[in-house]
């Protein structure tokens, strides 16, 4: 099993959601989180003092899939969260040693 | 005692409307501060709800209002005593219960030292700040509103002006600030450490209820349902409307965008500026005074980093700045044509300096005495207050709301 990690700008998380349960995904969990690539921050003026603020609000997405199917969900996540511009994210891809549904105490692939 | 249930409805109100004014301006500085200190600023302002009418009730109204002497009235009035029909000295001829004019001289008193909050955010010990209100308002406050307000005061008598309390509370309160920022210093990491706003709408909330709140301010001081109170009431809108363009034109042509803070704080700059104002002036002297506000606040904001001191949300530049321009701008401005009460006309009236004179020595008086005593305060409670004046430095970096209050302003994140 994989989890599949994407940062993500925050205005795309429906179309990604809507995107990666149409694959038959049964879940996935999003956090707001803030950072930045090579996307340039943004600058705040309070009563003529200036603020560069380096980072950018973004959502970080992850999900975790049986081996087989990872494939097809970075694809799919690949092309729903892209605009084009500087700034889209990126998408990763760690090992997970096992995985457990709380409710039944299920394990590995099943768990899924 | 004649009443007139007109003008005793219109002082009853403004009373109200003025009292509104201090949970605005705690919303007004609220939203500038960041959300760690948030529940301590709008605290430092409540309190003087508390403490400020208290003291009113035990001396402050009798010595500020009752009494002969130039300096400092007497205390016939104390614990309100007789306070419901005796009036206050030199306004026994005004038709409104005793009582409406002490509760709506009361609201000033509350405010005047909550002004300062916005120059000291961040920063203080709130039991320092607790017993500086204490003090500040009895030994501060108390003579300077009696020298201009009443009609027994040393500066009433010179022929000083002041309709709504530019000095009283704005040079008052203004010098305090700049003086108290000094002495407490600034806050950990500034300039350099960015400390921006953290709710603009809370901010903008307040501007609009500190706005309508002026008109009890500003028109309430008529004492009456009038001519004059009317002409107070149209100033003091021209003024805030006037000043809140003059800080957005400066914004853009300095080349940056027109902020909402920006405007907030032109149109308070206004409404500072006018405050003297009000009653003596015309509706186009207004508007100038409004301009020349927003213009010149917008600029004085600055000069807090040339000289190096912190006044957090700008007290200085607007309180002092906007109520030394409209007290000074008064002695060109001021016109009988709009309130008998004027002896001596303004420079851009008839051309005389007299008033100019009065209006300065006033301005002056004010600043010596609220610099010289603020000063003495916080240095000897620096001593008596146990930690002094500042809280430690860890707990500035967890937020005073935590630290001074046990409280957390926004739990969203708790289930």
């Amino acid at each position: 099993m994989k989890l599949i990690v994407g940062i993500i700008k925050p205005f795309k998380v429906d179309d990604v959601k809507d995107a990666i349960k149409e694959l038959g995904v049964q879940g996935l969990t999003i956090s707001d989180v803030q950072g930045f690539g090579r996307q340039r921050g943004h600058t705040e003026v309070y009563r003529g003092a200036e603020y560069t603020v380096d980072f950018m609000p973004k959502v970080r997405i992850e999900i975790v899939v049986d081996d087989g199917d990872v494939d097809r969900v970075v694809q799919q996540l690949l092309a729903t969260a892209s605009t084009g511009k500087i700034g889209d994210g990126k998408v990763w891809v760690v090992p997970v040693e096992n995985v457990w549904r709380i409710r039944t105490g299920e394990t590995g692939p099943d768990a899924l | 005692m004649r009443i007139n249930a007109g003008d005793t409805a219109w002082v009853l109100m403004s009373a109200a409307l003025v009292m509104f004014m201090t949970p605005g301006l705690a919303l007004f500085y609220g939203g500038m501060v960041r959300a760690k200190n948030v529940l301590a600023m709008l605290m430092q302002n409540f309190i003087c709800l508390g403490i400020v009418s208290v003291l009113w009730a035990v001396c402050i109204y009798s010595l500020a209002f009752h009494g002969t002497g130039r300096f400092i009235g007497n205390f016939d009035l104390a614990f309100m005593d007789h306070a419901n029909t005796v009036p206050a000295t030199g306004f026994g001829g005004v038709p409104i219960p005793p009582l409406s004019f002490s509760a709506f001289q009361m609201m000033f008193a509350v405010i005047t030292p909550a002004l300062i909050t916005g120059a000291i955010a961040d920063r203080m010990r709130f039991s320092a700040w607790f017993w500086f209100v204490v003090v500040w308002s009895l030994v501060v406050y108390t003579p300077v509103a009696h020298w201009v307000f009443s009609p027994a005061g040393w500066l009433f008598r010179r022929g000083a002006l002041d309709f709504a309390g530019g000095t009283v509370v704005h040079v008052n309160a203004g010098v305090a600030a700049l003086v108290a920022v000094i002495v407490i210093g600034r806050r950990r990491g500034w300039p350099n450490h960015p400390t921006p706003p953290h709710s603009l709408p809370l901010t903008l909330l307040g501007t609009g209820i500190l706005w309508f709140g002026w008109f009890g301010f500003n028109a309430g001081s008529a004492l009456g349902a009038n001519g004059i109170a009317a002409q107070a009431f149209i100033n003091t809108f021209f003024a805030a409307a006037a000043a809140m363009l003059g800080w957005l034109l400066f914004e853009r042509i300095r080349g940056k965008h027109a902020t909402t803070l920006g405007a907030a704080s032109g149109a308070v700059a206004g409404l500072v500026a006018i405050t003297p104002c009000a009653g003596f002036v015309g509706p186009m002297a207004s508007i100038a005074i409004g301009f020349a506000a927003g213009a010149i606040c917008y600029f004085a904001v600055s000069v807090k980093f040339r000289f190096g001191y912190d006044d957090a949300l700008d007290v200085v530049g607007v309180h002092l700045v906007g109520g030394l321009l409209g007290s000074l701008l008064l002695g060109l401005f001021a016109d009988r044509a709009f309130n008998p009460a004027v002896v001596h006309q303004g420079v851009f009236v008839n051309g005389s300096w007299e008033l100019m004179g009065d209006q300065i020595v006033a301005v002056v008086a004010t600043v010596v005495w609220s610099a010289v005593l603020t000063f003495v305060i916080l240095k000897v409670l620096q001593r008596v207050i146990p930690g002094g004046l500042r809280v430690p430095e860890e707990d500035e970096q967890l937020g005073l709301d935590l630290t001074q209050h046990s409280e957390v302003g926004y739990a969203y994140d708790r289930v």
